[in-house]
């Protein structure tokens, strides 16, 4: 029981220890060569493109559920639906718009590079980039890790918009509140400091969500069993770790005021 | 030029290569074989570095190889050789004339307009034309082992490390293969380490031969010395006998 436990702990402390390497060597290399640039534009499109329709699917249903739930609650405690624009903007732009683009995004383009990069792994794809001069860590990882921290943070500004305007849709033309009360709502409370807050946490999972990714992908071992093994690995990794960073980012930014 | 001595290297608990020594002269062509499982592709990535030895050395062109760690050390190490894996390995998301001009950027000062002319040249090379905008995934083993095959040609390297350049080709296209490894000794003073598996090509293109067995070089000598030699494991294993020290475990 001690001894798996033990080995567990281990095991988790290796995998820090060897994704920290990673990205170690990432700096290293972004200091030592020029940078993959058209390798980071096609992989920032990629990524952005394939999770955008399921990131504004999944925004703009939040956004339509955040106002169904806050009207009806609002209704039967002050018998009338007021305030949904304040409550449907602060839960989307401070709390779920960053975290379910990401959620979206590590289940979708996540795992998509967790498989191409373990498919590579045991195809020897990556012994071959090193024997043609290059460095997986130089050719694959870096273009990938700048791509997420680009594409997320911009389709969860992208969620947020269509979150609230799935709550708009509610709330005007089920709930009856007048667009502008809706509209006004939203811009009276919530402030850039908001915006700030949810963008700065979409950062930090987006760069962690590449760092899992890619980690994953680069550790695989076993043939295709093992890309399936790793795929998964890398996609429960990162949404766990999205609900514990989220939860220390807001202490911090919450402390600093932001 | 490279010196291989009591090299060993395990994965896990399976010792692979226990105590391997050899010696690879400059502008010869160098075959190992051994059978199936015995360490030879573990044997040259570890030449190559890809893999990592636990004990023993390896000096190349005089400078010790074996426990170099920075990755910038590293890619200097590699850019001496080419290597042709087994499996080809060629980047399926990249078309075939991108795989084969792929290091031209990284090892050479090739300028981008050449790459079209080598990609064509090198791929006439293994006997392909006009397959440049395919995907690997639309072509047979065959093919993509000569593909993978012009990829290492295309930077024109010195030293070449053939992990079996013939497995999988036809009976001509071996022939064509093999007289191109010599034609590169002939012509540029190619180094070449060979593993093979055909007997046939290896007598035709080696200097030296060298077989691995039970972790250890049985027998490395020059070709005509090897063909005659009276070591029976050596006998056995060329002459593609069932009968002999060698006994493979078919049934526990
Ligand atoms: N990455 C690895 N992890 C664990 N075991 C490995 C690994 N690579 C190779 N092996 C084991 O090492 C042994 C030697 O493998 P290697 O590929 O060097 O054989 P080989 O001589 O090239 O065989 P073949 O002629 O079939 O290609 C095999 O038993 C294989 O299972
Ligand atoms: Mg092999």
């Amino acid at each position: 029981m001690f001894k798996s436990l033990g080995r567990l702990i281990i095991r988790g402390l290796t995998q820090i220890g060897q994704a920290s390497g990673m990205v170690y060597s990432c700096l290293f290399w972004l200091v030592k060569s020029p940078l993959e640039f058209n390798q980071t534009m096609q992989q920032t499109v990629k990524i952005g493109v394939e999770s955008m329709v399921v990131a504004t699917l999944t925004s703009l249903f939040t956004g339509m559920v955040l106002a169904l739930q806050a009207g009806t609650t609002m209704q039967s405690i002050l018998s009338e639906p007021i305030y949904i624009g304040t409550l449907v903007g602060f839960s989307l732009v401070r709390e779920l718009g960053p975290v379910l683009t990401a959620f979206v995004v590590a289940g979708r383009a996540g795992a998509a590079v967790t498989a191409e990069i373990g498919t590579m792994r045991v195809t020897e794809q990556i012994d071959a980039l090193h024997t043609l001069g290059t460095d997986p860590i130089r050719y694959l990882v870096i273009p990938r890790l700048i791509a997420f921290t680009l594409a997320i943070p911009i389709l969860t500004l992208f969620a947020n918009v269509t979150g609230m305007f799935g709550g708009f849709l509610v709330s005007v033309y089920s709930l009856g509140v007048p667009s502008n009360t809706y509209v006004e709502d939203i811009t009276t409370f919530i402030g850039v400091d908001d915006l700030m807050h949810g963008f700065i946490k979409s950062i930090f999972f987006a760069f962690m969500i590449g760092v899992v990714c890619c980690y994953r992908g680069l550790y695989t071992r076993g043939g295709a069993e093992g890309v399936g093994k790793s795929t998964t690995k890398a996609v429960v990794t990162s949404m766990v770790l999205i609900l514990v960073l989220d939860y220390f980012l807001t202490a911090i930014l919450n402390s600093l005021g932001i | 030029m490279i010196e291989i001595k009591e090299l060993r290297k395990s994965f896990g608990d399976k010792h692979i290569l226990r105590g391997v020594n050899l010696n690879i002269k400059e502008g010869e062509v160098t075959t190992i074989i051994g059978g199936s499982g015995t360490g030879k592709s573990t044997l040259i990535k570890c030449i190559i570095r890809l893999l990592e030895p636990e004990s023993g050395s390896i000096v190349v062109n005089g400078e010790d190889i074996t426990h170099i760690k920075s990755e910038m050390a590293l890619a200097k190490v590699r850019r001496n050789f080419g290597y042709l894996f087994q499996e080809g390995a060629l980047f399926d998301s990249l078309t075939v004339g991108e795989n084969v001009t792929f290091g031209l950027k990284y090892l050479t000062d090739t300028p981008k307009s050449e790459y079209a002319k080598i990609a064509k040249e090198k791929l006439a090379l293994v006997g392909l034309k006009d397959i440049e905008h395919l995907k690997p995934s639309e072509l047979s083993g065959g093919m993509k082992k000569r593909v993978s095959l012009a990829r290492v040609l295309a930077t024109e390297p010195k030293v070449i490390l053939y992990d079996e350049p013939t497995s999988g080709l036809d009976p001509i296209m071996s022939e064509i293969i093999s007289e191109l490894i010599l034609d590169l000794k002939k012509k540029l003073g190619v180094t070449s380490i060979v593993i093979t598996h055909d007997m046939k090509s290896a007598f035709e293109i080696s200097d030296t031969m060298a077989m691995l067995y039970e972790g250890h070089v049985e027998l490395a000598a020059g070709v005509k010395e090897f063909k005659k030699t009276k070591n029976p494991y050596v006998k056995q294993f060329i002459e593609g006998s069932s009968k002999g020290p060698i006994q493979m475990q078919i049934r526990n």
